[in-house]
């Protein structure tokens, strides 16, 4: 069992609060016109990003989805440039060419989100090949949602990956619905965790939003993938609390869902209220963290609009290499 | 020189390129002890072992973004499509992933992987197993096609292939696997973007790609006796496309013809045509710039209407005729 002491636990804290509050800045430029297109915001999900990232080293990888934000940061990969990425700018992560969809930090092991739905399951486990073809070491977690379980992309990534025995763990978030589609309309079984049998490799559900829980659960999928005996399904059941993007008016769900979760399964506060339990967190510390996250945010926001928009010359740079 | 096969000599640049660089490795379906489905990986098994001739389940969807993943994390993956018409149940890999990860990442990644699409029609396979689908590749930025039309380039342009940092599509003719030619022993590069100038000529400039090349020869070679001085050029690289020899050679001829097996419709020839329309050689042009490609047609079995679906040697020898009002 994986060791997480005190100070992790604060520290996961912050990741998750960091998240929270990074989407909700998003969410509120959004609103005033300030950035474009679209997004997708992972508030009441941050205990699986957090958690998840946490057994991992700098040199591990993880590929993330359209809803990637959380990812991002709990991989590692600063605000600043992600904030500026999405404002468009040049000091962005993809020099504001890949917006919210495709923000990837190579340096800290994020091979990027992915427009697609499931694409990521095959790039990690080609990444995977890569570990263990040049002996790296390094694991590879693939997030993605419910609805990619779907995606013939799936199976063949789980079954290519178990036959290689390749060092990656399928972390599904499973947050009940593909757009507007409730994944029990979707699918005949009960946990998405049951596809694992037909791959021959573990599978197993557990509660998203207790990030202790995920990340006990995903450091020993990842001590059996740094062991050579291949991937892991975790299917981690979690919440969005917004909508798929922004024109999504919520009309395939009640109020009444949306209220239990937040109100009952918000990751953060149960996490918050453990940590009180444990004597780890006070009231006061909790603020100061708060307030630390809040200066953390708005200096990213400075920052990013502060930078540069890019210039039209880079339209057609780094399309080859 | 000693001469081998269009097959022998893609084989041959794999094979030297795994000897060289332990990041080069080939995947694909049946491509062990079968050799794959036209036998060009042959013997790598035996070679180089299972770790790095990976045999793959029937799964293109897998392989391909496997293929992308490996090539991200430093690999120079070479994946074998069985016949290229299943590219198409990889093209989320190839469209969405492999050609855009290094612009959308703003230039922080790089995908240097070989794509092998087996192609084109003549060996009654019929519509799901003959098509000539490299117009679809040419359209996406970020994307290398090319199209050997003999053993030679194959194995230069499969060097060169291997060694670019970009993804490449490499489509092989199936009707050319066993045509010979020469072909050095040692490794040597065809550059990706530079047309060759298969035959000189004077009347007219024909541009065929893949196996219109030597069929453009061909009737080069007759329409010779009847005193039109063809020229034939093979792009080999269709993107980047060798734009300045193409115009060159119609500035010097007067008269274009582009010659492709891939439906006329919507086909790279097209794309080839207007160039030629819009550059400086549009002033020298004697005749309409034309197009010979195959009909739009999906791929029949019956081997009379197969022939007939794809452009011949005397289909390519009347459309010169006509392009110089004979």
């Amino acid at each position: 069992m994986i060791q997480i002491t005190a100070e992790d636990k604060l520290q996961m804290l912050y990741d998750m609060l960091l998240i929270r509050r990074f989407e909700e800045k998003v969410e509120s430029l959004y609103q005033q016109g300030r950035i474009h297109g679209t997004m997708h915001l992972c508030i009441g999900q941050e205990a699986t990003a957090v958690g998840a990232c946490f057994p991992l080293t700098k040199e591990d990888k993880i590929t993330s989805t359209h809803r990637g934000h959380g990812h991002s940061i709990a991989k590692g990969t600063g605000v600043k440039g992600m904030m500026a990425e999405l404002l468009g700018k040049e000091t962005g992560y993809c020099k504001g060419k890949g917006g919210s969809m495709h923000i990837a930090d190579l340096d800290v092991g994020n091979l990027g989100a992915n427009g697609i739905v499931a694409a990521g399951l095959p790039i990690a486990t080609g990444a995977a090949l890569a570990s263990k073809m040049k002996n790296l070491g390094y694991v590879v977690v693939s997030f993605f949602g419910d609805g990619a379980t779907n995606e013939g992309a799936f199976h063949e990534a789980l079954n290519l990956a178990s036959i290689w025995k390749l060092p990656v763990i399928f972390f599904c978030e499973n947050n009940l619905y593909g757009m507007s589609g409730s994944i029990k309309e979707m699918v005949n079984i009960k946990h998405l965790s049951e596809r694992a049998k037909a791959y021959g490799i573990p599978g197993v559900t557990i509660d998203g939003n207790d990030v202790i829980k995920v990340a006990e659960t995903t450091a020993e999928a990842v001590e059996r993938a740094r062991r050579g005996e291949g991937p892991t399904l975790i299917e981690a059941e979690t919440y969005r609390w917004r909508g798929h993007s922004r024109s999504d008016a919520r009309k395939y769900r009640t109020r009444e869902e949306e209220k239990y979760w937040r109100n009952e399964k918000d990751p953060i506060r149960l996490f918050k209220n453990r940590l009180l339990e444990e004597k780890i967190l006070t009231e006061e510390t909790y603020d100061e963290m708060e307030k630390k996250v809040q200066d953390e945010i708005e200096e990213a926001v400075t920052f990013a609009e502060k930078s540069k928009e890019p210039s039209l010359d880079s339209l057609t740079e780094d399309i080859y290499a | 020189m000693r001469e081998i096969t269009y097959a022998e000599a893609i084989r041959e640049a794999m094979s030297q390129r795994m000897r060289a660089d332990e990041d080069v490795f080939i995947m694909g379906e049946d491509i062990g002890i079968y050799g794959g489905a036209f036998g060009v990986t042959n013997g790598m098994l035996e070679e180089f072992g299972p770790e790095r001739v990976r045999i793959t389940p029937i799964s293109e969807a897998a392989i391909s973004g496997c293929a992308v993943g490996a090539a991200m994390m430093g690999m120079r993956p070479i994946l074998e499509i069985q016949f290229s018409d299943f590219v198409v149940i990889a093209m989320d890999n190839i469209v969405n992933q492999a050609a855009k990860m290094r612009y959308m990442f703003g230039g922080k990644t790089k995908v240097p992987a070989v794509v092998r699409l087996p192609s084109g029609s003549g060996l009654g396979f019929a519509a799901q197993h003959s098509q000539s689908l490299e117009a679809w590749m040419t359209h996406i930025p970020g994307l290398i096609v090319v199209q050997p039309s003999n053993p030679y380039d194959a194995k230069g342009l499969m060097i060169s292939a291997i060694k670019n940092d970009n993804p490449v599509l490499f489509f092989e003719h199936k009707l050319l696997y066993n045509e010979k030619g020469e072909v050095p022993e040692e490794e040597f590069e065809v550059p990706i973007g530079v047309a060759d100038v298969k035959r000189e000529g004077t009347d007219i400039t024909v541009v065929a790609t893949g196996i219109m090349v030597n069929r453009s020869l061909e009737a080069a070679e007759q329409l010779e006796k009847e005193g039109i001085s063809v020229e034939v050029i093979d792009p080999r690289t269709l993107v980047p496309l060798d734009e300045k020899t193409i115009i060159e050679s119609v500035k010097k001829t007067n008269r274009a013809l582009v010659v492709y097996e891939a439906v006329q419709r919507g086909g790279y020839g097209a794309e080839i045509a207007s160039m030629i329309g819009e550059s400086e050689a549009f002033d020298y042009l004697d005749a309409p710039v034309s197009r010979l490609g195959g009909v739009a047609t999906p791929i029949p079995y019956n081997p009379k209407l197969e022939r007939a679906a794809v452009p011949q040697v005397e289909d390519i020898i009347a459309k010169v005729k006509t392009i110089m009002n004979l």
